[in-house]
């Protein structure tokens, strides 16, 4: 047998705080061969990259090893010394962290630092080096290296940053490669392409990879192992197959069960979350870290001892004392209600246009009467929401969804065309100029959990407040409403009298919710509700959402790039791409085909569980310069059924069937759904 | 679900001591200047103004034998009882002119932050121009104008201070006013003043805050500054920089006289600038 190439044994780490000594990483054993590559998998705060920085040694000031060991290719780390853990760190271990931006030095071209590498850990300077650099960023399968080569970070995309972050890991040809959620932040196109760049390259260059993330259905197209995390311990550990097929701890099963499963809706397959949140390094409870939001849990047995990692015969390890015993059925979800019918339309966009200006770049914005630059953000929309349904607007990032938010929530105000909401044009009517009835039926939902609160005032205080703008409830009353609305949200009512800091990420967009449902709006806009959250809360947020929608009678937007949730959410769907309507329709006419180019792509680029060949998405491209917009058909320059030199020239028709199926696109739409069916058997 | 503010440490000053020592050092040496002030009457040996010996050195005695332990100035004065009143002066403008400074300055900051465009740019620019003054010239030509009181140094103090703060709350407000929450007010159909003070203004307090004292630093040095240009609270008022500026005539040769509320003004100044540097490490370290 050979060696691993890097052995945890019993690693613990611990921060210090005022709190005192905090376990983030609990008796961790894992080992990784040369070539293989393991998925650390778990929410946030399971310390999963705490191990990645315990591995290179680099904890910040607080962190601590405080048991086990560090084996790199057998060599304890610990007992390096600072010069021989640099060459180790970069050489033999590269990192890949979470934000590419800030990973590389905003003042020195990609090629100085590139060639740094070469020159620090292997001596090659000179042509040498530039040609050296140069091969690996078109390894890395950027298509200019030249002019990569030389030009500065913030010159080019998102995606290409984290590309040049990966061939600057792969330069010095190390062993292992430790990624930490490389791809989060990325568009679902781009993720998927970079996710595929990273099994080539490790499997070309043998390179091992430990791989984190929180994503499952990411890490399954990559490793070939996977170990599961919880509260700073492994629960289980085995082949990628076994783990996504099988899964044996009621976590891993949670964790599966949440995911919205592609081809299925909120009424085949409800979603399942996961109860309750992970426990606080010293809120762990006696026994098994996970009984408290264990559905298989029997008190007696789980609450009595810590459960040690049982290894079940297959290869594969668990931490359960119930492994024999709980069955294969899948834990059962709450039941799926049919879409709710259509009560006539409740916003209706017609030709909204909206540009923005920016001052040109370089001294030409310096003159006084520089002629501004136009970003067109939303191209003449057209698309109606019905009352009471959910339409859900997707695409990637910068292709107007959002702004259209904004225009319909009177943030912003349109170039063009309108937005009517109850016999009203809201495109040109902006939050100042708006009756307080037009105000209560139309509200939001924010993104980001940490920004939708004011920090400074308890969050009771906050839901009051709207009470009393938008509904002129007296003190008592909006006592009452508040009350009322936590027990909707499902959160117990003493947390109305804390501050947003002291909530964790689900709890707060819980609030959110609740705020935005105050008023019983007519319409509720959510710009990516869940986007920011984890999985597990993520699967219990969506269907609080849905529940309130139902409950009020509301009509719900759902502005989101996550095209399974949009299928388990959305009754009808809008797809978006530079700022144009590329289709729309029912969520099954979206959904089944035929589709239009870019819907498929986004569709292939989706990460699936169940996806043995995932890794042949051909997802190459951006999203070009919204200030440079193709002509003709937006798509065209990434679209992998061009037909020719119509769709660069000429915009695409609309083509509508009966049905209502929309879609903007030179091909027929016969001829797509015969090209794409053909492909897919 | 267990309680996460019940867990919340309750702040003690033995706990204060460990997380942030110059903290302690700072209120300390505020808290030191501020009971001498209160208590001024209780602990000066003699009055601020009466007249005993002329230059006595630093432990000389009264003709009735009464210890002058930092001796007297030129009119025979006492140093350490002038110190001891002076400390009243310094404690009651200091804060005050400060926060005049930042009732301006925070109001035109939120205005210029939030409403942006050409209300930002007017203020802004008017800013730069008050900025790019000599605060010196600026403050002489204020006190020539309307004659030296303390009324006077409160206005030439907020004139020259309040651009400063008002930069730094419009660059706060930028980041602040892009947040959900302020869009969620908006859509409630808040007012923009309520949005402003109510919304934005308590976020923004942190770097307000570790501003303000170093702040009153600066006005404690601007307020010597002044009395020592003979432009401060006019005499007889026992003043830290007017009694420098009396003394400078004798400094070679009584140094006693200058000195000791040279000293005065530092400690104050330091106390200041180290409650600024515990706050921010405090804030950091959350």
């Amino acid at each position: 047998m050979t060696q691993p190439l890097l052995e945890l044994d019993r690693l613990s780490i611990s921060y210090r705080t005022r709190r005192g000594a905090v376990p983030a990483v609990v008796d961790v054993s894992l080992s990784l061969n040369p070539g293989e590559s393991l998925g650390l998998v778990g929410e946030s705060g399971c310390g999963k990259s705490t191990i990645a920085f315990g591995i290179m040694r680099w904890l910040a000031g607080r962190g601590q090893i405080v048991g086990g060991r560090v084996l790199f290719e057998g060599r304890d780390m610990a007992t390096m010394s600072p010069a021989e853990l640099r060459h180790v760190r970069g050489k033999r271990i590269a990192m890949v962290f979470q934000e590419a931006m800030s990973a590389l030095n905003p003042c020195l071209t990609i090629g100085a630092q590139l060639t740094e590498v070469l020159r620090f850990h292997e001596d090659v300077v000179g042509p040498e080096a530039e040609r050296r650099a140069k091969t690996m960023l078109s390894e890395v399968r950027i298509p200019d290296p030249d002019r990569v080569y030389r030009a500065f970070p913030h010159e080019i995309s998102g995606g290409q940053q984290q590309r040049v972050v990966i061939a600057m890991a792969l330069l010095a040809n190390p062993a292992l490669l430790l990624l930490d959620e490389p791809t989060t932040g990325l568009d679902v196109t781009v993720e998927a392409s970079v996710v595929k760049l990273i099994a080539e390259v490790s499997r070309r260059f043998g390179t091992s990879l430990l791989y984190i993330s929180h994503n499952l259905a990411l890490i399954s197209r990559v490793c070939e192992r996977i170990a599961v995390m919880y509260a700073g311990e492994i629960v289980e550990e085995g082949p990628t197959r076994r783990i996504l097929t099988a899964p044996i701890h009621p976590y891993t099963r949670g964790l599966i069960a949440c995911l919205p499963e592609s081809g299925a809706d909120k009424v085949a397959r409800p979603l399942a979350p996961i109860p309750g949140q992970i426990p606080a390094p010293w809120e762990r409870p006696a026994g098994c870290f996970f009984m408290p939001r264990c559905a298989y849990a029997v008190p007696g047995r789980c609450d009595v001892a810590h459960p040690p990692l049982i290894d079940d015969g297959t290869g594969a390890q668990v931490r359960c004392v119930r492994a024999d015993e709980i069955g294969p059925e899948r834990v059962a979800g709450v039941a799926g209600q049919p879409p709710a019918a259509a009560e006539g339309i409740s916003v209706a966009v017609d030709n909204l246009s909206k540009d923005y200006k920016i001052t040109p770049p370089g001294l030409r914005g310096l003159l006084p009467f520089a002629e501004p630059l136009r970003i067109r953000a939303n191209d003449h929309l057209t698309f109606n929401a019905e009352a009471g349904r959910t339409l859900a607007i997707v695409g990637e990032s910068g292709c107007g969804k959002s702004t259209f938010a904004r225009i319909l929530t009177g943030l912003e105000r349109a170039t063009g065309g309108k937005v009517e909401v109850a016999g009203a044009d809201l495109g040109q009517l902006s939050v100042i100029d708006r009756s307080r009835d037009q105000l209560r039926a139309l509200q939001m939902v924010f993104q980001n959990p940490d920004e939708t609160l004011n920090p400074s005032y308890k969050v009771g205080r906050q839901i009051a407040r709207v009470a009393k703008r938008l509904l002129s409830l007296g003190r008592k009353e909006r006592a009452q409403r508040v009350q009322d609305l936590f027990a909707e949200i499902r959160l117990p009512p003493g947390i109305a009298d804390r501050k947003p800091r002291h909530l964790s990420g689900g709890q707060k967009q819980r609030i959110a919710i609740a705020r935005a449902f105050v008023g019983r709006p007519d319409i509720v806009v959510a710009d990516e509700p869940v986007s920011a959250l984890d999985v597990s809360v993520r699967a219990a947020v969506t269907q609080l959402l849905m529940e309130i929608q139902r409950a009020h009678g509301t009509t719900l937007i759902l502005i989101s790039h996550d095209l399974a949730l949009v299928r388990y959410v959305a009754d009808t769907v809008v797809v978006m791409y530079l700022g144009q309507v590329m289709e729309a329709g029912s969520t099954n006419q979206v959904f089944s085909g035929p589709h239009h180019p870019y819907t498929e792509l986004l569709l292939k680029a989706q990460p699936k569980l169940d996806n043995d060949q995932g890794l042949d998405a051909p997802v190459e491209g951006e999203t070009p310069s919204p200030l440079d917009p193709p002509k003709g058909c937006p798509f065209h320059t990434r679209c992998p059924r061009k037909v020719g030199t119509i769709c660069e020239a000429a915009r695409p028709p609309e083509q509508v069937t009966p049905a209502g199926h929309r879609m903007a696109c030179h091909i027929p739409m016969a001829d797509l759904a015969r090209v794409q069916e053909k492909e897919l058997t | 679900m267990t309680d996460v503010a019940a867990t919340q440490k309750k702040v003690t000053l033995l706990s204060l001591l460990r997380e942030s020592p110059i903290l302690v050092a700072g209120l300390s040496i505020l808290g030191f200047w501020m009971l001498v002030a209160i208590f001024a009457p209780l602990i000066a040996p003699f009055g601020p103004n009466q007249n005993l010996v002329p230059m006595a050195p630093p432990g000389s005695r009264t003709p009735d034998g009464r210890l002058m332990l930092l001796g007297a100035d030129h009119l025979g004065r006492d140093v350490l009882s002038r110190i001891i009143y002076g400390g009243r002066t310094v404690l009651t403008y200091a804060p005050l002119a400060t926060l005049c400074a930042y009732s301006v300055g925070v109001t035109l900051g939120l205005i210029a932050g939030y409403k942006g465009k050409w209300v930002d740019e007017l203020l802004s620019r008017f800013a730069d121009l008050v900025l790019a003054f000599p605060v010196i010239v600026l403050y002489i030509v204020i006190i020539q104008k309307f004659g030296a009181s303390g009324l006077n140094i409160l206005v030439a103090v907020t004139l020259a201070s309040s651009p400063g703060i008002m930069r730094l709350v419009r660059g706060v407000v930028l980041d602040l006013r892009t947040r959900a929450y302020v869009s969620a007010a908006q859509m409630r159909g808040e007012s923009t003043f309520y949005v402003m003070f109510v919304e934005i203004l308590p976020n923004a307090r942190g770097p307000l805050i570790v501003d303000a004292c170093l702040r009153l630093g600066y006005v404690t040095i601007t307020i010597g500054t002044l009395g020592f240009l003979g432009l401060g609270i006019p005499p007889p008022t026992p003043d830290w920089g007017s009694m420098i500026n009396e003394s400078r005539h004798f400094a070679m040769v009584f140094p006693h006289m200058a000195v000791f509320p040279c000293l005065a003004v530092s400690s104050l100044v330091l106390a200041f600038n180290l409650i600024a540097d515990g706050l921010r490490e405090l804030s950091l370290a959350d």
